[in-house]
């Protein structure tokens, strides 16, 4: 090697450490930055943006965003501007999502945690919040618990509890399709609780279980599954399975023509999903918990505009949960006149979303005893193509949160406050 | 319960001739460079993802045809600007280095075509079953089952009838003297990386018309194809191939009794081989030290 | 300075770096939780670095042992005895264990051989929890307990509180570093540096290599497992997730980053990676091309990891 040939690489060798060692300043200065942030009303969201749920997640982040948006528009809460601080929780690593949450409280000072679109990450965000004593309004995870047997004083949930889903979707079910039901069903608090949900409610109705399979979480080959479940010979396969999930068992399925000899069905089905398949795979009956379709309803049209205008994509439920959980924190505040969480959360009891925020034909609220939001369910059909771009659901019954949802004293949910 | 079982068996065909394509190329890069590519299940997404952008121009078709070669053109870069550097060192390094390109990879396909699950349509001659009886038995399938045997029928053509071959199959027994022997190292592990991402490529296309198009399409798939090597025997590409259906086939089949095994069967046969004969069914002695 | 001094002096730098951290850390921005997981990473990867670093054989694995030590312990004080200590010493036993059994079928192997089958290992403990719902609590994870606090009879340790559970790890971080020592300083661990040095030869000297491999996973095994203890109570919280091969990557390249030649080496490549993903995470969604680049650009630049830079310029 020649000299120059060294003194090349010892240049780059020194060049490269500077390198490093900017890096690593780059990295500790805007900590700095960050611990002292102008005077501001924080609101942290710590929901997945990488991994399985990353579409559902940045969903619903822009929601909040849009509401943030609208809320400073508006003269912000209590007469600050309202901040969104948003955190990846991960798809799936509680852990993270605790780190997270923890951060969000301790370090960044938020008086608002939403999040997440994972039950259990919703679970053990609530037990950081509650700890903590920090209002968490739950925005996508759906399980049961969330505002039944783990409710917290502090904790307000936006979507459904599975139990409600499975109300609103049974009877149009067995009317239409028949009683003998198949599951496929995916294995997480989530899929449990919703199969329990449909079983209990199929059951009341004289409908019966022939069989069920519980899939993990990312099961790519279902074909093993439909096997059975046709060997079985049931009137409905019923799909509880979610995201990727979804799309793969209605994918393959179709290829296998079941739709052709079984009724395909399922209680929860998401926009995300159904825009994931080829039009021939979008088939079954399922409930929506919020359709942008809704051409009679107050403040709709607007709310499809201005989420068209980040995505380019219509609104789906996912939009609608971000949206309404961000502004529930600033009616929150207002109602209570302080940032005090037991007087927002007292606040938040009964309160009726005003139409601007609630988007469809009954106004919801957030029910007294448990904290969940009582709200309008959209069930009906899959459909190739409607008439609208995106229009990928025929609603053909809108079922009321009232009559749907279980009544408190069946959630288990028992509210103690501080002292 | 017969017929069940047949259903399965078939089934777990299927699956295995996906793990087995997986699992060839993985084997192909691990044999001659000793490297672990911990991000073929990244080449399988991309792979897919060409072949979706691709079919609004080319249809499925033309994408099934070109998506895999331009994945192997990316392949070939990636060996030639990263890989490349590590040969000789601790395989450590590769594995690092795959790891981290996994996580790229990801994140890119993430970033360009977005998070959520794109629609990828089949062509409608292959989408129906072909019997009703046999419902199982749709013309994807079947497709699939028969282009993967072309695929793996092709591979043994090109490393048993041509001079490349030739040179890939001395190399991974002795790379020294085929280099001694005037052969450019440097050319043969190049192509025979994009040999590799290749069969990552097109199992890519065909894996978008059976699942769920999204970012993460590939890393389930990438531990049994890891299992499928180990239970073949390291070195051995047709014990690779027994490997991958052999597990695929056992999954079909566990999964009509205990469907909760699933996963866990593939673990078992390997833990079995592992203690009876450890350098796999096919495995070559001596590639253990 | 003598050569002596000067490590005597970096050694209480570092100490006196670690005791002071719930102090400093809110002045740069971070966290006390932050440091915590540190340290725990640290822990995990010191842990692989005996094996990796001073015996020379590569787990890709460790996360399975990681997440039995985390699992261990949260079952056992949520199902059976609500006692932080006892549900370590539980998680560690788990652990262990499994590593002797896993480390029996697979010390006969060597290179990428032995950690493609340390990855296939840690994969099936992974489904285990992951599959097993009615006890691990599956894909939600086990929640539904917490740390206890520690009655020694004249005092009680309240583990809840953020910085007590700092010094409780620091504690333990500190036992086992120097436990890791020791062995590595005995002639055992002569042994094992011998082996990782030239196998070859170790074996013509007559020393069983096969035993001496399996006895350094195990060890490297029983120390993961106690860091993997002590995340699960950072957290209270623990899932499959803590099982997987990601973070058995995460271990490694911890260890590399910071120098696998150098005991210390992983506290500094944790210190370094723990703090940039938590703060690259909080700015973009993209953190994982962020990591990965970090990834290959360590291993193209900077294979001797930081210490080894260093020492390197200090030989010169």
């Amino acid at each position: 090697m020649s000299n120059d040939v060294i003194a090349a690489s010892i240049r780059r060798r020194t060049l490269l450490k500077g390198a490093a060692a900017a890096g690593i300043l780059q990295v500790s200065a805007p900590f700095i930055r960050r611990a002292s942030a102008a005077d501001t009303v924080k609101i942290g969201l710590c929901n997945p943006l990488t991994g399985t749920y990353a579409a559902v997640g940045k969903n619903e982040m822009i929601g909040c965003q849009l509401a943030v948006e609208q809320i400073n528009a508006k003269g912000g809460i209590l007469g600050k501007q309202a901040e969104l601080l948003v955190e990846d929780s991960t798809s799936g690593d509680a852990g993270t999502a605790v780190q997270k949450a923890r951060k969000l409280i301790e370090r960044d000072g938020i008086s608002f945690l939403l999040g997440n679109v994972n039950s259990a990450l919703s679970l053990a965000m609530a037990q950081v919040a509650f700890e903590k004593n920090i209002l968490l309004i739950v925005t996508g995870g759906h399980t049961d618990a969330v505002t039944g047997q783990s409710c917290h004083w502090n904790v307000f949930r936006i979507c459904n509890t599975t139990q409600t889903e499975a109300n609103a979707v049974a009877g149009p079910l067995i009317k239409s399709m028949g009683k003998k039901w198949y599951y496929i069903t995916p294995d997480y608090a989530f899929g449990h609780t919703l199969q329990a949900g449909l079983e209990k409610a199929c059951g009341k109705l004289g409908g019966e279980k022939v069989g069920a399979d519980l899939t993990p979480l990312g099961t790519t080959d279902f074909s093993s599954y439909l096997i059975k479940a046709q060997a079985a010979n049931p009137d409905i396969i019923i799909f509880l399975t979610q995201g990727d999930d979804m799309i793969n068992a209605l994918k393959q399925a179709v290829q296998f023509g079941l739709d052709k000899r079984v009724h395909l069905a399922g209680a929860q089905q998401e926009l995300e999903a159904l825009e994931g398949l080829p039009p021939e795979a979008r088939i079954g009956n399922w409930v929506f918990e919020w359709y942008w379709n809704q051409p009679d309803v107050p403040h709709v049209a607007e709310f499809v505009d201005a989420i068209k205008k980040k995505t380019g994509r219509v609104p789906t439920a996912r939009n609608w949960f971000g949206f309404a959980a961000t502004w529930s924190c600033a009616l929150a505040a207002q109602a209570a006149g302080a940032l005090d969480s037991v007087k927002m959360a007292k606040a938040l009891e009964n309160m009726k979303l005003p139409p601007e925020v609630a988007l469809m034909p009954d106004q919801p609220f957030f029910r007294a005893g448990d904290h969940q939001l009582i709200n309008d369910l959209y069930v009906g059909n899959a459909q190739a193509q409607g008439k609208a771009e995106d229009d990928f659901f025929n609603v053909t019954e809108v079922v009321k949160g009232t009559d749907a949802a279980p009544p408190v004293e069946d959630t288990g949910c028992k509210l103690t406050w501080p002292a | 319960m017969t017929q069940l079982i047949l259903f399965s068996v078939f089934n777990g065909l299927v699956v295995g001739a996906f793990y087995a394509l997986m699992a060839l190329g993985l084997s192909l890069i691990l044999n001659l460079s000793g490297v672990i590519n911990f991000a073929h299940g990244g080449f399988l997404a991309i792979g897919a993802y060409i072949a979706y952008s691709l079919s609004p121009y080319l249809g499925f078709w033309g994408g099934l045809v070109v998506a895999p070669f331009l994945t192997a053109v990316l392949g070939l870069i990636v060996e030639r600007l990263l890989i490349r550097r590590l040969y000789g060192r601790d395989p450590l390094y590769s594995l690092l280095l795959t790891f981290g390109l996994a996580y790229i990879f990801e994140d890119l396909t993430r970033l360009i075509w977005g998070a959520q699950s794109v629609p990828y349509q089949v062509p409608a001659i292959l989408t129906s079953p072909l019997s009703t009886q046999f419902f199982f038995l749709t013309g994807y399938r079947v497709f699939m089952v028969a282009l993967v045997a072309v695929a793996v029928i092709g591979l043994f053509l090109i490393l048993n009838r041509t001079r490349l071959g030739l040179r890939i199959r001395a190399g991974t027994r002795d790379l020294e003297t085929v280099s001694a022997l005037g052969v450019n190292v440097h050319v043969l592990r190049n192509l025979n990386f994009g040999l590799g991402i290749y069969l990552a490529g097109l199992a890519g296309v065909l894996a978008a018309g059976q699942l769920g198009l999204q970012p993460t399409i590939g890393t389930s798939l990438i531990m049994p194809s890891f299992v499928a090597i180990i239970v073949g025997g390291l070195g051995s590409l047709p014990g690779t191939l027994l490997g991958g259906l052999l597990i695929g086939v056992a999954q079909g089949v566990v999964t009509i009794k205990y469907p909760s095994a699933t996963e866990a069967i593939m673990y078992v046969i390997m833990a079995v081989v592992l203690l009876v004969r450890p350098r796999g069914l096919l495995g070559e002695e001596g590639r253990l030290h | 300075m003598t050569e002596r001094t000067q490590k005597a002096a970096v050694l209480a730098a570092i100490w006196i770096v670690l005791l002071a951290a719930p102090s400093w850390l809110p002045a740069v921005g971070g966290y006390t939780d932050l440091g915590t997981r540190i340290l725990v990473m640290a822990l995990a990867s010191m842990a692989l670095n005996f094996l990796l670093g001073f015996t020379g054989v590569l787990s890709f694995g460790h996360a399975a042992y990681f997440g039995l030590g985390a699992y261990g312990t949260a079952m056992t004080i949520k199902y059976l005895v609500p006692s932080t200590l006892l549900g370590m010493l539980v998680g560690v036993i788990v652990g262990t264990l499994a590593a002797m059994v896993i480390g029996a079928l697979i010390a006969r192997l060597r290179g990428v051989y032995f950690a493609m089958v340390t990855i296939a290992f840690g994969q099936v403990f992974y489904f285990i929890t992951f599959r097993w719902n009615d006890v691990t609590g599956g894909d939600d994870g086990l929640t539904g307990w917490q740390r206890v606090p520690i009655d020694l009879g004249f005092a009680r340790i309240d583990l809840s509180n953020g910085d007590v559970y700092f010094y409780f790890v620091l504690l333990f971080f500190a036992l086992a570093t120097a436990a890791m020592a020791l062995i590595l300083r005995s002639p055992f661990g002569r042994t094992l540096l011998a082996i990782r040095e030239n196998e070859r030869r170790a074996r013509f000297l007559g020393i069983p290599v096969e035993r001496h491999i399996w006895l350094s996973f195990v060890v490297s095994c029983f120390f993961v497992s106690l860091a993997g203890c002590l995340n699960a109570l950072l957290d209270n919280f623990t899932d499959p997730r803590a099982l997987r091969w990601d973070m058995s990557g995460n271990f490694v390249i911890m260890a590399v980053l910071g120098g696998m030649r150098s005991f210390w080496g992983p506290l500094i490549g944790a210190a370094i990676f723990v703090a940039l993903q938590d703060f690259v995470s909080s700015r973009t969604e993209n953190w994982m091309s962020i990591i990965g680049l970090v990834f290959v650009l360590i291993v193209l630049f900077f294979p001797r990891g930081i210490l080894g830079i260093l020492r390197r310029r200090s030989a010169q």
